[in-house]
């Protein structure tokens, strides 16, 4: 797993309080993860604050998935 | 008008119109007798220990936990100690904030929401109530306050915008701050979908919450309210905040277990304060048809303001001696009825007032109350204050003793009453008082009775 990949999945940890092997390719933040919709947009700035960019909330949008994370991060950072 | 009140049940009045008096239940309502409430739940996290009974064995034992503050560098402000609540595992009485909600969601939510939720959770275990229909549910409700809120998460959120910029502001730091939102928490983890409200009024919110939650189910709005206080100050913002009022004790760096002092000669503030205390109060039928445990009776509640100034109480101490008088009004008894005191006693030089307020309510039947102020060893919870207090009036009716005041070593003036010094006082408790006074000029009584 990738450098990006590795540091996503401890902050999806972190902020949801799930198992590491939960944080699977498709594993959905609200449907499979437990998140709300609060949670989702703090892991939003989560990310942001971890790689140091900005993520426009439209772009925040497409990204449900810690798959999606960490494909949009890897493109950003 | 009774046509208004469908549901403020109970027997009819036997005379109209209302205020009329009867031997069991106290007060009318627009034609109808007001339903009596109880106590059958209750939960603290204090300053001594996390629960109820950790902390009440200690209280009687005339212990303090007051000691220098662990939660930030106080290199920069007057006073260095406070009461905190004991951190730890869980065992010995130490608060374990991982019992209480999980670390994901504590990140999320201030202290005191996190203690209020916890003292919730040991009252409505306590109480053994758990609605299962729908209509229990609607008829279950909360009112938990507190004095001031998310204080230090305010603080951080604001130098965090100074520091990093608004956009870093975190989704949770509006309701992890709200003061309504330990009502909020509790009524999602427990599913309590009646009145859900949240008071505050500084020092009284305590006291305040559980008279004005005993009301909604006296006059029908629900059958089970959850009701208390909540208060997370012991931090930067806080201790500066209430030294610069003057109100703090300031000279006891040394030795903090002695600082908070009331009515003693030597006492020059009171000592900062947390935690939380919430109880169940119920309908007494609803409490009887399912066999709960009944402590005692809420048997009034009054009160007032003191229209003088924003932080001292007038000197001659009017606004707490007409609480007390409404409260005992509706109570339906008389201060020679009255039996123990819990008095605000915050150790500060208001402390002789509430005492004059009080010998004049009492009277001759002075001499044989007992008042104590429990804030000698827990110091002032705030918000909290008057629902933990509350619980100790519950407790020393159960157990018949009174908590003694501690550190009362040279009083400052011969008071009427026996205050407890230093010492329990076993003695006959059927009916006891508790007040709460805040800033703005804010009171409230309630008088508690063992259940007849």
């Amino acid at each position: 797993m990738s450098d990006i990949a590795d540091r996503v999945k401890k902050i999806v940890v972190e902020h949801l309080g799930v198992e590491a092997d939960k944080v699977t390719e498709t594993a959905s933040f609200i449907d499979d993860l437990g998140a709300d919709s609060l949670d989702t947009v703090e892991l939003v700035m989560a990310f942001e604050e971890e790689f140091g960019i900005e993520i426009p909330d439209d772009a925040a949008e497409t990204i449900q998935t810690f798959g999606d994370a960490v494909k949009f991060i890897s493109s950003a950072a | 008008m009774g046509k208004r009140m469908p549901q403020a049940a109970g027997r009819s009045c036997a005379v109209s119109p209302c205020r009329v008096t009867t031997e069991k239940t106290n007060v009318c309502l627009w034609g109808k007798l007001m339903r009596r409430v109880v106590v059958t739940g209750l939960g603290m996290v204090t300053p001594l220990a996390c629960g109820v009974e950790e902390t009440w064995s200690r209280l009687l034992a005339g212990q303090s936990g007051a000691g220098p503050i662990t939660r930030f560098d106080t290199s920069g402000v007057v006073t260095t100690y406070a009461c905190e609540i004991p951190f730890g595992d869980g065992s010995d009485g130490t608060f374990n904030p991982d019992e209480w909600m999980e670390p994901k969601d504590r990140r999320k939510v201030d202290d005191f929401i996190l203690y209020g939720l916890a003292a919730a959770t040991q009252a409505v275990k306590d109480a053994g109530w758990e609605p299962a229909t729908e209509e229990e549910k609607e008829r279950t409700g909360v009112m938990i306050g507190s004095g001031i809120g998310g204080l230090t998460t305010i603080a951080e959120t604001a130098v965090l915008i100074k520091e990093k910029g608004a956009k870093r502001v975190s989704p949770f730091f509006i309701p992890g701050s709200l003061i309504n939102l330990i009502s909020g928490q509790v009524s999602i983890k427990f599913g309590f979908k009646g009145p859900n409200h949240a008071v505050v009024t500084a020092c009284s919110t305590g006291a305040h919450a559980i008279g004005d939650a005993a009301r909604l189910i006296m006059i029908g709005d629900a059958d089970v309210m959850v009701a208390g206080g909540a208060e997370s100050p012991i931090s930067e913002i806080g201790i500066a905040g209430f030294n610069a009022c003057k109100a703090l004790s300031t000279k006891r760096a040394d030795e903090p277990t002695k600082a908070s002092r009331p009515y003693d000669g030597d006492r020059d503030g009171f000592v900062m304060g947390e935690g939380a205390g919430v109880v169940v109060l119920e309908e007494y039928e609803h409490a009887k048809a399912r066999g709960a445990k009944i402590y005692a009776e809420v048997l009034g509640y009054g009160l007032s303001g003191d229209a003088y100034h924003i932080t001292a109480p007038s000197e001659d101490g009017d606004g707490g001696f007409r609480s007390m008088t409404a409260a005992l009004k509706r109570a339906g008894v008389s201060p020679a009825d009255v039996d123990y005191i819990n008095a605000h006693g915050t150790s500060t030089m208001a402390d002789t007032i509430e005492l004059g307020a009080v010998e004049r309510l009492m009277g001759d039947a002075a001499a044989s109350a007992t008042m104590s102020s429990t804030k000698s060893s827990i110091g002032h919870l705030l918000g909290a204050a008057g629902a933990v207090e509350a619980i100790f009036c519950v407790l020393a009716i159960r157990d018949q003793v009174a908590p003694p005041t501690i550190n009362l070593d040279n009083p400052a003036v011969t008071p009427k009453l026996d205050l407890a010094p230093n010492k329990a006082v076993k003695r006959k408790i059927d009916v006891a008082l508790s007040n709460s006074f805040g800033f703005g000029g804010t009171n409230a009584s309630l008088v508690l009775g063992r259940v007849k």
